[in-house]
Formats: C-alpha cells, structure tokens, sequence
C-alpha cells in the first residue's frame, strides 16, 4: 500500500524543517504569546479602570481586532508596516521592517485582543474585598494590582492563557500568505520541490498534533499543581 | 482621634447614611451595632475613605479623610482594618501576608518584616501555621492572622466590620478573644458586631444605627440598662432574649 510513497523525504528534511521552520514558529509563538499577555493585561486594565478615556479606545480595540479576519491582518499589516514606520522615523523611504518583525507585530496585537478579554476576566473572578483589603493596608492602586490581584488572576486564568497560546502556535502556520517560512511552510515546501505531498503534509499534521497534545496535557497538570489553595 | 461629623452618602438616588455624627477618643472602644441594613459597614467603612462619601467631614489624627489632597493610601496605613470575610490574600503564606504589606507600604527590610509578623503570629497564637496557607486555616484562625496582618502596620486605631459575622459558633470566641486583649491594651477601636457579650465587656460606649442613622450613641451600661429611644429598646429586645 505504501510502495509508491517515500516517507524517507521526511528524514532527508528534518534538519530544515525544524532549525528553520520550527524556530520560526516556537520564537513567534513564545514572543508573540509574552507581548500579547503584557499588552492584553494593560488593555484589560484599561477597560476596568471605570475611565471612559481608557475603557472606550481598549473596547474599541478588541472589538476591531476580533472582527477582522486574522490573515487579512497579516497581510495588511505586512504591507503598511513600512509606511506606518516611515511615517513614525520621518525618513524619506519606507522603512525596512523584515517579515518576521511584521508578523510578531501582528500577532502580538492581534493575540493581545484576546489575552485582554481573558485577564478581564481573571481580575473580575477576584472578589473586591481583595482589592479592598489590600487598600486598607495602606497599598497603592499598582501595588494592590501588581502584588494581590493579578497574581491571583493569572494562576486563575493560566490554563485559559495557555490554551490560548496552543491556538496561536497553530495560527502561526497563517504567515504562509506573506510566504515566510514557518514549520508547515517549510514542510510545504519540500513537498512541492520533491511532490511528496501526502508524506509532507501528514508529518506536519502529526507534528502539530504531538505539539498541541503534549501541550495541552501540560496544561491540565499545571493547572492541578499552582490552583491557590481554598 | 476619629472624628466623624455630619456624614451623608448616597448611592444614586436611596440616602444611606444621614447625618451621623461621631467621635473615638483615643484608647476609647466603641462598638456599633443595629438591624442589618442600617448602614453600620458603610460608616466605618467611611473611616479609612474605602467608601465615599457625598457630605460631611471625617478626620482620623486630625487628617481629613474626604480631603482631595490626603494621601489616602498612607493614611489607611495607619488603620487597621478586620473584614467580615477575612480577606487574607490567598496566594501568599501566612507569614508573606503579613510581611508583603509591611515592606511595600511601610518600606521595612525582609528582616525585619518578618520578626515583627513571628510576634504578631505568637500574639494571636498562630506561629505553628506561619508557612501554611490560608485556605489551610479555620475561619477562625484566617479572621486571627487577620488582625495580626493589620497590627503587622502598628496601626493607631482598628476598625473592625462584623469580625465574627461570617464564623462557625465555636470559632467566634477565639477571635474575641483576641480583641478583648487588644481593648485591654488601649488599642482605639470601632467594632460594628452583634456580638452583645462582647460590647458589654469591653465597650465604653455603643452606638445604634438604624435606616442609615445614629440613633442613640451612649455609654456601655446607659445603652444595655436604659436605652432611651425605642428602636433601640425594640432591637435589644430581640437580640438578648436567648
């Protein structure tokens, strides 16, 4: 059944696939994923700060950027990157930005949406009388948040955070439309120059399966180990 | 050394708190009490400024609480404050819940922090659980770590809001206490409690709250044995019947 295929293709490529395209995709993932919960938490911030100054431009924000089209957004992003840093440096020509720099950009702003909604939700599972108690003590509004609050929403919020991430680690395959190299850009690759298509692309599948479910069990036993005891 | 004076507050359109008027001599207990609802939270919590409020004045040490131009957070480092419901911070040991606010707020070293909470913890006799967490504790341990963490600021009064309130029935006379010991040692406290026994034993006067009013602010004994209005009459009558 397997004569006309060549799954040896696989083992000829691996050193490509992984050292460029599953860097490329990891590195993406891990920044993107780092700058999107620290942005995401300063927007949902904002959006409970009670200040219709900050609280509509944050709701605006994620409204927009969760009713796009995530691969119209990298493309878009892609090519008004350069103009956007003209217009910021002032220089004469459009600034050379580097598709990997474009698509951190991107996905962090895009991810940064979605992290905003979880930690909005995380800071509301924390009772007020927290916040309270932390006042009463004498601590700031940001020590009340930085010290009290926010590590508790986050160690609540953790497995949602990272089931986040394992979704972004899969959308990251999307650079494929400004014809950066990922994981499965790489695999793809491969497939046409050599037509090993179905050895390829199934190898990708496994491999995005592998890392997702690996990932997904490491959720579940984290989330056992750091809950806040009660 | 609190002053409370012609307090209102409203939550949008229902009236509170009318007109209370109130003063806490230094060393003085006064424990506040009346029928749910009266609005006895609200006025303490009206005290460290963690509720605003639309009129009146209230000053703690001669500072004034509703002032814009008072650094609220370092004035609430000075008093204390017990809440129904603990609010002990649940990600911290307990020995960290009583050190964080003492090296943020108060800028103290780790060491010394940590000596000043061992003693505190040894006062309300806790320092065995000192690495445990809270939700490893009883009601009544949390609510005694609690006030441990508030003295861990060396506060110069403590305001206490229903400390028992939320207690199993054998867990309420461990946290009192503890707060008998603290009036005995001239601590200046505001208690809102139903806890009857308890103001009778250490209060030196009482106040009555009812529909957001003080009602009757009297002296301990005149309160128990000859209340004069008959809201207060009535509310006695239900509550020390048993």
């Amino acid at each position: 059944m397997f004569a006309n295929y060549d799954f040896d293709v696989i083992w000829r490529s691996l050193p490509y696939l992984f050292y460029q395209g599953m860097t490329f995709t990891l590195l993406l993932t891990a920044l993107a994923t780092l700058g999107g919960i620290v942005i995401g938490t300063l927007l949902a911030l904002m959006r409970l700060s009670g200040t219709a100054m900050l609280t509509l431009p944050a709701a605006a924000y994620v409204n927009l950027m969760r009713s796009v089209p995530f691969v119209l957004m990298i493309f878009w992003f892609y090519f008004l990157m350069p103009y956007i840093g003209q217009w910021i440096t002032r220089s004469a020509q459009p600034l050379q930005v580097g598709a990997f720099a474009s698509c951190l950009v991107t996905f962090t702003l895009f991810e940064a949406a979605f992290f905003c909604e979880i930690m909005r939700a995380g800071i509301q599972s924390i009772s007020r009388g927290q916040m309270a108690a932390a006042q009463a003590l004498g601590m700031t509004y940001p020590t009340a948040m930085g010290f009290i609050v926010l590590p508790q929403a986050f160690r609540n919020m953790a497995p949602v955070l990272l089931t986040q991430t394992i979704i972004l680690f899969q959308d990251t395959s999307l650079v494929y439309v400004i014809s950066v190299t990922d994981f499965l850009g790489a695999a793809s690759k491969v497939a046409e120059r050599d037509g090993r298509l179905v050895e390829m692309y199934t190898f990708a599948a496994v491999v995005y399966f592998i890392i997702s479910l690996a990932a997904s069990r490491t959720v579940a036993h984290l989330q056992r180990r750091i809950a806040i005891i009660r | 050394m609190i002053k409370i004076d012609a307090i209102s507050k409203w939550y949008g359109p229902t009236q509170v708190l009318k007109d209370c008027s109130a003063e806490v001599a230094k060393g003085e207990v006064v424990v506040v009490c009346g029928p749910s609802g009266s609005g006895k939270s609200t006025l303490i919590k009206c005290v460290n400024g963690l509720e605003p409020f639309q009129k009146g004045h209230i000053s703690v040490d001669g500072i004034s609480v509703g002032d814009p131009n008072t650094d609220l957070p370092k004035l609430r480092a000075r008093i204390g404050m017990v809440f129904q419901h603990f609010e002990l911070f649940p990600h911290l040991s307990v020995t960290r819940n009583l050190t964080l606010p003492q090296i943020k707020v108060l800028h103290r070293d780790a060491e010394a922090a940590a000596d000043n909470a061992m003693r505190l913890l040894d006062r309300v006799g806790l320092r065995v659980h000192a690495d445990k967490f809270p939700g490893q504790l009883s009601g009544g341990q949390q609510q005694r770590v609690a006030i441990a963490r508030a003295l861990a600021m060396d506060p110069i009064a403590m305001l206490f809001d229903e400390p028992t309130s939320a207690l199993d029935p054998e867990m309420i006379q461990e946290v009192l206490d503890v707060m008998v010991a603290l009036a005995k040692d001239g601590m200046t406290m505001i208690v809102v409690t139903h806890e009857m026994g308890f103001a009778r034993k250490v209060a030196h006067r009482v106040v009555f709250m009812d529909k957001g009013e003080i009602v009757e602010d009297a002296p301990t004994a005149d309160f128990f044995d000859k209340p004069r209005s008959d809201r207060a009459q009535l509310f006695l009558s239900k509550i020390l019947q048993h």
